[in-house]
């Protein structure tokens, strides 16, 4: 890594993007702009047959574009060699699209030879690349695609996009042909590369869930690729512009919002806590004087271990062994206010502990808390929505004023 | 914009190790990885090579007792036999050779973008080589080209053109579109596509009809004789017009274990050129 800077993302512009196929009148893709901002993830989202994949595939010229222009860091790459062009743009579809006569590691190598890059160096990218998605180059390198599940396969497509370290990614529902448990790993995967590598990401999918957990804007296309709203997912799921995207967006936006939050970014409660170490005398005390009737109990290494009530350490006669329930589900600060909604329904008394580093204890969220950072949540994202469009209703009637006076010549978006 | 991240964890399930950001996690097990399986099992190379020298063998031993009369003895004296032999095995090599240079890249051409609309033409022209019996296709040549091994080779050719040719399109048209895409999306040049991925991943199916003309050839090189060209053809045809059925067999027997040789080693051909990762066990 220390040789070579890696480089971030670059800009991708697309302007009134046409695309026309022989003997149909109706475009597929109908006069698509776009403006995508350098190291952004960007998501288009729509019903199959929408013309997402192939506004996408438009961006390498795997589709040739019938009109329009294509500015990729400013530079306009309709025209160039699109050999070169995509040579310098990631590309992962799914099924991985790895090739199966050749190993992970010469699958990998592809693109970085093909640019010209020493063997050395390519032999080192590839076992970098491995270790970044997340495969043991040892022992992965030298088997065929076959020999790997379809979640490592996937791996190894996206770590092949990225062997030569291109500005820009372009992903076609990479995460369409996986089960959903492994679907969930690679998204988590991926939100951690970008996270590292800040490179411009162009996503498609139908899936909308994916969708907001993945992108910092969605796009929801409509029939001919008509973009139906181009926005933060917060502001799609709280204001969606009209009845397609709501009906895309599905019911339960609101949950759909939970998505969006983690725990650390709400309050949680302080419960009392006492280690198994606590002398007993102290831990009578603490259940007697504190308002509680509960208190949770630690590990040696202060990991919630068990849920104590007043009673409890009666009935077992006084030994910490016996006494409280069991602490079944724990959620980590990372986890989605969902997963901690989730588990506080799951859980017979209504609360969850929430940990942090090597799973020691840090608070504990309980319906009430989370009831007041969602209602707290939404009300944030209605108030940012209405301020966004009365900002865009004053920017229109100022352009509408400007135009009036004559001298808005120039105001041509 | 919020540049707030999507969040990406999920609640622990009691038991499990907690996991710290950028640690990989449990997948689906993967499948175990095998030590690479013997491509040439000891049945492969030992079974025909074994069957054929015993029948050669027998044949060698029930020559050494036989009573050859004189005719005969002339059609197999003085090194006539290896001669016919090796006239054979010239035919078949450098048929099949122009076989390949002919009909792999033609193949090729028709699976290439406006050639497409060729394809069917090509097929019913090869087709039309194939369905003409061997013997009017060779005298037919022979009345144009005149008596030799020109005539022959050209007849020879012709007839097992279909199979390669037919093979070769099949082949590169059975190939996943979806990974042609993949592959010109990652930026290989059109060039780049066919050598690496499409003729590789072809491989199998063109090496199928290589191994089907080479034992064409064998077969139809024995015409050759009716034609001036030579070959074991001669043995056979001297017993014949002569009736003499040492003769006959010999050239039969010599023509079958040919062919079960060049069979066998196509096969094995087949089995070494397969690309590894296409293997069925891999």
């Amino acid at each position: 890594m220390a040789e070579t800077t890696p480089s971030h993302g670059a800009t991708i512009e697309l302007e009134n993007l046409t695309k026309l196929y022989p003997g149909n009148p109706q475009p597929a893709v109908d006069n698509v702009s776009m403006e995508i901002r350098a190291g952004e993830t960007v998501i288009f989202v729509g019903p199959s047959g929408c013309g997402k994949s192939t506004t996408l595939k438009m961006i390498n010229r795997l589709i040739e574009p019938t009109g329009g222009r294509i500015r990729i860091d400013g530079e306009d790459v309709t025209r160039i060699d699109p050999v070169r062009l995509r040579r310098k743009v990631g590309y992962a579809i799914q099924s991985s699209g790895l090739f199966p006569h050749m190993t992970v590691a010469q699958n990998i190598a592809l693109v970085p030879k093909m640019v010209g890059w020493s063997k050395g160096r390519v032999r080192e990218r590839v076992e970098e690349m491995l270790d970044l998605v997340g495969l043991d180059p040892g022992e992965f390198r030298d088997r065929y695609p076959r020999q790997l599940s379809g979640g490592q396969q996937q791996r190894v497509g996206v770590a092949r996009a990225l062997a030569a370290d291109p500005p820009v990614l372009l992903m076609d529902e990479p995460f369409g042909a996986v089960d959903p448990i492994t679907r969930d790993h690679l998204q988590d995967e991926l939100i951690r590369l970008q996270r590292e590598l800040h490179k411009t990401i162009v996503f498609v999918t139908h899936d909308f869930d994916e969708a907001i957990k993945l992108g910092d804007r969605i796009a929801v296309l409509r029939e001919h690729s008509h973009i139906a709203q181009f926005d933060t997912p917060e502001a799609i799921l709280t204001n969606p512009a009209d009845d397609f995207v709501s009906g895309f967006v599905g019911a339960g936006a609101a949950l759909k919002r939970l998505n969006l939050t983690r725990v650390r970014d709400v309050e949680m409660r302080d419960y009392p806590t006492v280690t198994v170490d606590t002398p007993l005398q102290q831990i009578f005390g603490l259940l007697r004087g504190s308002g509680t009737n509960e208190i949770l109990l630690l590990d040696k290494r202060r990991r919630p271990y068990k849920w104590l009530r007043r009673g409890d350490l009666m009935r077992a006669r006084g030994s910490l062994a016996r006494a409280g329930t069991l602490v079944h589900d724990t959620v980590t600060r990372d986890a989605t206010l969902r997963d901690a909604l989730e588990a506080v329904l799951t859980d017979n008394a209504g609360r969850v502990a929430v940990t942090g580093r090597r799973g020691a204890y840090i608070g504990v969220v309980d319906m009430e808390t989370l009831m007041n950072s969602v209602h707290e949540l939404l009300e944030a994202d209605r108030l940012e929505a209405m301020e966004a469009q009365a900002g865009l209703e004053e920017a229109r009637s100022q352009q509408t004023h400007s135009e009036q006076e004559g001298h808005g010549g120039e105001t041509k978006a | 914009m919020s540049t707030e991240q999507p969040p990406g964890g999920e609640h622990e399930v009691e038991g499990l190790p907690l996991r710290d950001e950028g640690e990989a996690e449990q997948e689906a097990p993967p499948p175990r990885q095998r030590p690479p399986a013997r491509r040439l099992t000891w049945q492969r190379l030992t079974v025909l090579p074994s069957f054929l020298v015993l029948l050669l063998l027998v044949t060698w031993l029930w020559f050494r007792q036989a009573d050859l009369d004189t005719i005969s003895r002339n059609a197999l004296s003085g090194g006539q036999v290896s001669k016919a032999l090796w006239q054979h095995v010239q035919l078949t090599v450098i048929s099949t050779f122009f076989v390949l240079i002919i009909a792999i890249p033609l193949g090729i051409l028709l699976t290439r973008g406006a050639m497409k609309k060729a394809t069917p033409l090509a097929m019913t022209i090869a087709n039309m080589g194939q369905a003409t019996p061997a013997i009017g296709l060779l005298a037919l040549l022979v009345i144009w080209l005149g008596t030799g091994t020109k005539a022959a080779l050209i007849g020879i050719i012709v007839y097992a053109v279909l199979p390669v040719l037919a093979n070769t399109i099949a082949g590169l048209k059975a190939n996943d579109p979806t990974l042609l895409e993949a592959a010109r999306g990652i930026g290989m040049s059109p060039l780049g596509v066919l050598t690496r991925v499409e003729l590789p991943l072809a491989v199998p199916l063109i090496l199928a009809g290589v191994r089907t003309a080479l034992v064409l050839n064998v077969g139809t090189a024995t015409l050759a004789t009716f034609g001036g060209g030579g070959g074991l053809g001669v043995l056979i045809t001297t017993g014949i017009t002569t009736q003499r059925m040492p003769v006959l067999v010999l050239g039969a027997l010599l023509t079958i274990a040919l062919a079960l040789l060049v069979d066998w080693l196509a096969s094995l051909a087949e089995v070494m050129l397969r690309p590894r990762g296409l293997e069925a066990g891999a």
